[in-house]
């Protein structure tokens, strides 16, 4: 039996438009309940909504950078249900005649690419939040609930996939390459934490070629648990149907805590939002000049840039990724080798050390301590065997914690490498006359003399002996093999 | 002096303000006085303001003393029907659900008569939700009509309508969907106009029907009428339906130049169904234009036969969604007591908070946007919606205007039709093929039938408001109707 994990994902990114999608209320993240509301966020009776023409903008762009058609001429749709977080008990989104549909999205994984398909991309707005006071933290069992409609009305331009995705690791890079495209392309925050960004999944296992149950996944709130909850579902499916029972349709919640997911408690029928065309609205109907306008600001897009990276650079796959993965990172990247330095070395102290202190102390790379040239400093010191590599590391968390150039550090500690030969030489020429035995050990080419003797230059220079030329200058003068 | 002031124009009460040959305070207190005095029989207000319009009676009377720019209809006291939202005064809909509820903004038309100088006396009662065509789903009990005061006004706009006739107000604003402003002044013996959709902002209007609501004017006359459209219409920002035209002098262009005009009587809102009485001052009324030098004659517009239906499929499906805010969370009605779920306070809150008709209309309105039924009754209406708007612009290729009795019978009793929702349905057979396609229209009391109040329809293809109001102008000169109803008069 041929088990095949079938993937699709409905994504919501919250627009960092300056108001909200209908009303002139403030569209930023957090501050105190209720403070950025409006008549019109609320649903006061006698409220209208007006189109914010930047989120249809922004949307756009996002659609044509995924490669979707425009649709010519599009309409909101409502979208009716009751909960405490919809101020009107309807949500205005788009249903049958999206802003733009059939596109699609390559996803460079280790050794092949997959298409991912996008149905459409369209628009809506988002809904209050709900804090439930009880036990559980949902609402059912709750004592009582707490409703802030700051975020009501919020643009969202909502992506759907086609079932294209083969895989939780796929589900994940998949996701990571479309944040980094909202990020290029400036139109969202898109903070899985903060909730600007979104994730629902459907999985499925089709055995044999035949169609799996869909099952959907709720409440990944983090690339790491959009992997793990997948990789949980994609197990217990095929666990399930290898004992021969069949999967249940279904909508389920990812509980990150305890690592599973499990059922939501249904309500009963698929439910009917009874969509009809928001009457209230116009159509969108954008004219060639607004097209136009909107292609222009097409910034270099992630893949672009990643194979820009990979050929004009000469990074490996993984490395691109890495650092086209965030497009501050790429930007740091880029200023740092326009220092002169090579990139490939630029690059592993960006992806490695660098991004390791950055992530220890919670900073972005934008408020990096160390600036682009500073980094260029760092890698031209080692390039010119002023310090090694192993100093360069103590190095660069000075310049990290001080904020003071490298080459400044450098001077102040007397740190530079001892790389004069004569000088070196004597050193060596020493540690040889103390050390008889490991040197006629060396002599005899045993490899961990070499070592002992180079840590013992190490001693005698205080860690400033440039290692190859120590290591070189032993084995010359013991003429070991 | 109160006396002298009931009944008067509107605009002649502006001009004699501004003139200082009466003070608006004394105007506003001959309309208090007069409420109330005739209140308790016609009940036409939900909640009055008397202290306030005297206030802003003696700031506009200082004003003009300065010589300062006080709007041109200065003083002259106005009522507003309760589905406009009017800041800091409660705004209720005739409905439980927003029984106390105070809004925070003023919706566009109630800001722009105020600015045009106008004085709010008070809230005027309706069908709730302005659902109704009788004003006797108000939550608040029923008005009774000035003519009689046993019979019915009208609905939704019924306290609008008989607040100024009864003298209560020389004007007020109502709201129209299906007939609401014109029906009611039909069987109040006034002048009540639907603008163009689009014409005058819907924002501040609670929503109805959001396709076929539309805010208008309830006077005693046709210049005032003209006069108050002119002060609310034009493009709002605020209101994404509202069509990019400017504000227009209305008044300043009327005329009563109507020879050479062509216009035809609509057959199907003309023979079945209509009291004979009714059509007997229509056809009079169409004798006079003839003599005015309009030819007159019948076009035939087979889909309006199904217009009523068509209505009452739309209307309720865009009231059930518009009414779903209604739900206890945020504003206005909770059910007390304790509730196991957040679903089960919904219900008991829509439950107790909305009255009959309305509940029958959300259920109606969602049952046809229901998966399964969508097709074959929502989008089904729609398409004979197109019908309609099609018919219309076909008959307005060969025609000016058309013509039709608004209202099939005159005032009926208080409780005739409270038995049969469907019987009421029927009154808004003439008035409400007029919302389904958008188009202007205007209702003028042409005469009596066993003592009662006929109104007269003038329709009109889109943005044709001038050449209606034109027509009714010359008509009204040429009847002479008088619109104070005899019984009133001796209280």
């Amino acid at each position: 039996m041929e088990h095949e994990t079938i993937i699709g994902l409905e994504i919501h990114a919250e627009l960092n438009t300056k108001s909200k999608m209908f009303c002139g209320c403030e569209a930023t993240f957090g501050g105190d309940p209720n403070t950025k509301t409006c008549p019109i966020c609320l649903g006061h009776p006698g409220t209208l909504p007006v189109m914010n023409r930047d989120a249809v903008g922004n949307t756009m762009l996002l659609a044509l950078a995924l490669n979707c058609e425009i649709t010519p001429r599009s309409i909101f749709h409502r979208k009716n249900y009751f909960y405490p977080d919809m101020p009107k008990d309807f949500q205005i989104s788009q249903y049958d005649v999206p802003l733009s549909h059939d596109g699609s999205l390559v996803v460079e994984m280790e050794g092949y690419e997959r298409r991912v398909g996008i149905t459409r991309v369209h628009l809506e707005e988002d809904t209050g939040k709900s804090i439930h006071i009880g036990e559980s933290g949902r609402i059912h069992g709750a004592e009582h609930s707490l409703e802030d409609f700051n975020r009501a009305g919020i643009p969202l331009a909502e992506i759907v996939t086609e079932p294209d995705l083969r895989s939780p690791e796929e589900a994940r890079t998949f996701m990571q390459l479309l944040r980094a495209t909202l990020e290029y392309l400036g139109i969202s925050d898109c903070k899985m934490e903060e909730g600007s960004l979104r994730c629902d999944a459907n999985i499925s296992v089709a055995v044999d070629g035949k169609m799996g149950t869909k099952v959907e996944i709720k409440n990944m709130n983090s690339f790491r648990a959009l992997h793990r909850a997948l990789a949980f579902e994609d197990e217990r499916q095929r666990f399930a149907l290898k004992q021969g029972e069949t999967i249940v349709q279904e909508t389920r919640h990812w509980d990150d805590a305890a690592g599973k997911t499990s059922p939501l408690r249904s309500k009963e029928e698929a439910f009917d939002y009874r969509y009809f065309p928001e009457p209230d609205l116009v159509p969108v109907e954008p004219d060639a000049a607004w097209l136009e306008a909107i292609k222009a600001r097409m910034p270099e897009l992630p893949t672009e840039r990643l194979h820009r990276f990979e050929s004009k650079f000469a990074l490996p796959l993984e490395l691109a990724t890495m650092l086209t993965g965030e497009k501050a990172l790429a930007d740091y990247f880029e200023e740092a080798v326009a220092t002169g330095q090579d990139p490939t070395a630029l690059a592993k102290w960006i992806a490695g050390d660098l991004s390791a202190m950055l992530n220890e102390a919670s900073v972005p790379i934008n408020a990096c301590p160390l600036k682009p040239r500073g980094l260029g400093e760092l890698v031209a010191l080692v390039a010119q065997k002023i310090i090694s590599g192993k100093m360069a590391k103590d190095v660069l968390r000075e310049a990290f914690e001080t904020g003071k150039g490298p080459k400044a550090i450098v001077d102040e500690k007397g740190l530079s490498q001892m790389a004069d030969g004569s000088e070196m030489e004597s050193v060596v020429d020493e540690v040889i006359a103390e050390n008889p035995d490991a040197a006629n050990d060396l002599r005899e080419g045993k490899e961990q003399a070499l070592k002992f003797l180079m840590g013992q230059v190490m001693k005698k220079t205080r860690g400033k002996a440039n290692p190859e030329m120590a290591s070189s200058l032993l084995k010359k003068k013991l003429n070991a093999k | 002096m109160a006396m002298e002031i009931l009944y008067e124009s509107a605009l002649d009460i502006a001009k004699w303000i501004k003139g200082r040959e009466v003070s608006a305070l004394k105007v506003t207190d001959a309309f208090l006085d007069r409420i109330e005095k005739v209140e308790p029989s016609v009940r036409a207000f939900i909640n009055l303001y008397g202290e306030h319009a005297r206030q802003r009676a003696k700031l506009i009377d200082e004003g003009i003393a300065k010589g300062e720019q006080v709007g041109p209809l200065a003083g002259v006291p106005i009522a507003i029907k309760d589905v406009l939202s009017t800041r800091g005064f409660k705004t209720t809909c005739g409905s439980a659900m927003l029984e106390d509820f105070v809004p925070v903004y003023d919706a566009t038309a109630v800001e722009r008569a105020r600015a045009a100088g106008t004085i709010m006396l008070g809230k005027a009662n309706m069908d709730e939700f302005a659902m109704g065509s009788s004003t006797e789903n108000s939550f608040f009990g029923a008005t009774s009509n000035p003519w009689d005061l046993e019979r019915v006004p009208g609905g939704s706009s019924g306290g609008s309508a008989a607040a100024v006739s009864a003298g209560e107000a020389p004007w007020a604003l109502g709201s129209d969907t299906g007939g609401s402003i014109r029906q009611p002044a039909a069987l109040c013996g006034i002048v009540g106009m639907k603008p163009t959709y689009g014409l005058v902002s819907r924002y501040g209007l609670v929503a109805f029907a959001s396709s076929l609501d539309q805010v208008g004017p309830l006077t005693l006359n046709v210049r005032d009428c003209a006069a108050l459209l002119g002060a609310i219409a034009g493009h709002d920002k605020c209101d994404s339906t509202s069509i990019e035209e400017p504000a227009r002098d209305y008044l300043g262009a009327l005329s009563v130049d109507i020879k050479g005009m062509k216009v035809a009587i609509v057959k199907e809102l003309s023979s079945e169904g209509i009291d004979p009485a009714v059509l007997e001052r229509i056809r009079a009324t169409i004798d006079i234009l003839e003599k005015l030098g309009v030819s007159c004659d019948e076009v035939s517009l087979p889909s309006f036969e199904n217009g009523l239906s068509s209505y009452y499929l739309i209307a309720p499906a865009e009231a059930s969604s518009n009414l779903a805010r209604f739900d206890g969370v945020r504003y206005g009605y909770r059910a007390g007591g304790e509730f196991n779920d957040i679903w089960e306070m919904y219900d008991a809150t829509r439950a107790e908070g909305f009255g009959p008709e309305v509940k029958r209309r959300i259920m109606l309105g969602t049952y046809a946007l229901s998966a399964g039924y969508y097709d074959e009754y929502y989008a089904k209406a729609q398409k004979i919606r197109t019908l309609i708007v099609r018919d219309y612009g076909r008959a307005f290729d060969d025609y000016d205007l058309l013509v039709s009795p608004t209202s099939p019978t005159t005032a009926f009793k208080l409780g005739e039709k409270m038995d049969d929702p469907l019987t009421m349905y029927l009154s808004d057979i003439c008035t409400i093929p007029v919302n389904l396609a958008g188009i202007p229209a205007l209702s003028l009391p042409c005469g009596l039938a066993g003592g009662l109040p006929v109104g007269f329809q003038i329709m009109g293809p889109p943005l044709s408001e001038q050449k209606i109001l034109n027509v009714a102008y010359a008509l009204e000169q040429e009847i002479g109707f008088d619109p104070r109803p005899a019984g009133l008069e001796k209280m």
